[in-house]
């Protein structure tokens, strides 16, 4: 199912796999993150069961289902966040570009820069716009001086769409900004370290319709340079802005597909029945 | 279908919208008949009612389009729902045009009414009671999601061609022998020509049916056997 060579094949025929989880994958595309048999333990309870996907690059994937079914917490791991709960436990593997991120030597804060995440309710630094923005590049080593941090603020600002908003303030706390922009300036901020991927976990919970728009149209810019994860609760969301959709129910991944498809004619009931609105 | 919404108005209103799609079917089921009655029996009283009923048929149209789209704006259905409006959406004007055919239907009978009654043409009705029986049971399919039955009418159409090839030559040969039935034979040309399309009609809604139970597009060539479109049948 991941043989590279096969990279132009066209749409694969539906495959019932031993987990009874039903997969059509789209047309083939190079896979950033690979996930095998993943599973993940709070404790003694089992929050997900043997969650196998492939995420594939510059595109948008998302995650949809019920509250409570695990697609956050699989969020989470693909930036090893879960590492940072002592009871939780990740068993199984997931590569990033073919090299298992749970690999003793794989260093996290590297990792954290590399694949971004960006949270429901917009966290900036308790720092000026500037500040929120420099801040990761400087830690990180990635900046030589003043005017290369200027740039990068810049860069990453423009490209999360908010300099022309914010440029004759930099100086000002991002938490002076609004909802939409604080959430803007968290994309920027995660931009700004260079990941190759970037997670989003329900972005749009806490802002206005227009906001929503806005970070909507950013997300189909970014992905052209960006792999995106997207957990959503809006189907509608989900349905506009993914490639990729997956649908996650009590700690098992249901069924993964093209998006059209999945919203058109999914062929999991479980599927069905949720985007339908026939269960909660 | 399954289990409820948990919203229960979705549920009503797609129910509504098969209910209504399933009125509009039986009328337009009930005006092919009347027609074909009014033209066997010469019966202009059945023919201008079949002509005036049409528009009962035409209101439910407009009835279901304006449901369906209600539905996108509130429900933004997704899967079998959306599926199932997109289908009552492209099913209704569909009927429209069946019912269409059975007005025109009536209006040639008051036309042949006017002219001596040509050879006694047994073709029409049994063509008539098959266009009936097709469009009933593709509206079966519709409500019940059968797309078997669905597939049977859609190649049932076939035999019906054949029919209407058959009476193509029929009519030519009359129109040739006696040019005083020329009117009355044009006529009835149209006529059978009206059931043959209903028959077309009816294998596009069977289309529509597979697309709405399976998602995808019924993606063969019918069986269609329309050789009357190329016939030519010289004088003697």
């Amino acid at each position: 199912m991941t043989d590279p060579a096969m990279s132009e094949e066209q749409n694969v025929t539906p495959a019932l796999d031993p987990q009874g989880t039903t997969a059509s994958a789209p047309a083939k595309r190079a896979t950033k993150v690979d996930a095998r048999d993943v599973d993940v333990f709070y404790g003694d309870k089992q929050a997900l069961d043997k969650v196998t996907i492939e995420i594939p690059e510059n595109q948008v994937t998302a995650f949809i289902g019920p509250s409570g079914c695990g697609k956050s917490t699989f969020l989470r791991c693909i930036n090893r966040m879960n590492d940072t709960i002592d009871i939780c436990r990740v068993e199984g593997t997931i590569a990033i570009d073919g090299r298992d991120i749970y690999d003793r030597d794989i260093d996290v804060v590297q990792l954290r820069a590399q694949v971004g995440m960006v949270f429901q309710k917009p966290n900036p630094f308790p720092k000026s716009i500037y500040d929120n923005i420099a801040y990761g590049p400087r830690i990180h080593g990635m900046v030589a001086g003043k005017s290369d941090t200027d740039d990068l603020v810049e860069s990453s600002l423009k490209r999360a769409g908010l300099w022309d908003e914010v440029k004759d303030r930099l100086e000002q706390p991002g938490t002076g900004l609004s909802g939409g922009q604080q959430q803007r300036l968290c994309i920027a901020r995660a931009i700004a370290v260079s990941p190759e991927v970037i997670l989003m976990d329900e972005p749009c919970s806490a802002l206005d319709p227009i906001a929503t728009a806005r970070i909507e149209e950013l997300i189909d810019e970014l992905r052209q340079n960006f792999t995106i994860v997207i957990v959503t609760h809006s189907m509608q969301q989900a349905a506009r802005v993914s490639q990729k959709t997956a649908f996650f129910h009590l700690g098992i991944l249901v069924e993964q597909g093209a998006t059209e498809q999945i919203f058109t004619n999914p062929e999991d009931k479980r599927t069905q029945d949720y985007i339908t609105g026939r269960f909660g | 279908m399954t289990t409820d919404h948990i919203v229960k108005s979705f549920d009503d209103e797609l129910n509504k919208l098969s209910d209504l799609v399933s009125r509009m079917g039986g009328l337009a089921e009930e005006q092919i008949e009347r027609a074909i009655d009014a033209l066997q029996k010469r019966d202009g009283v059945a023919a201008t009612e079949t002509i005036e009923n049409d528009r009962k048929i035409d209101a439910l149209q407009l009835e279901i389009e304006e449901l369906a789209i209600q539905m996108i704006v509130r429900r933004q259905p997704l899967a079998a729902d959306l599926r199932h409006t997109v289908a009552a959406l492209k099913i209704a004007p569909l009927i429209e045009r069946i019912g269409d055919y059975a007005k025109n239907i009536g209006r040639r009978t008051l036309a042949l009414n006017q002219s001596p009654p040509v050879k006694p043409l047994f073709t029409i009705p049994r063509m008539g009671r098959m266009a009936r029986n097709m469009v009933q049971d593709v509206l079966d399919a519709f409500s019940n999601n059968d797309v078997e039955k669905a597939r049977a009418v859609w190649e049932r159409d076939a035999e019906l061609d054949d029919m209407y090839d058959s009476l193509f030559r029929e009519l030519l040969t009359y129109m040739m022998e006696d040019p005083r039935s020329i009117t009355a034979c044009t006529h009835l040309l149209f006529v059978a020509r009206n059931i043959e399309r209903i028959g077309d009609i009816a294998t596009n809604i069977a289309e529509v049916v597979h697309y709405q139970v399976e998602g995808q597009t019924l993606s063969e060539d019918r069986p269609k056997a329309d050789e009357a479109s190329v016939t030519v049948v010289e004088p003697q």
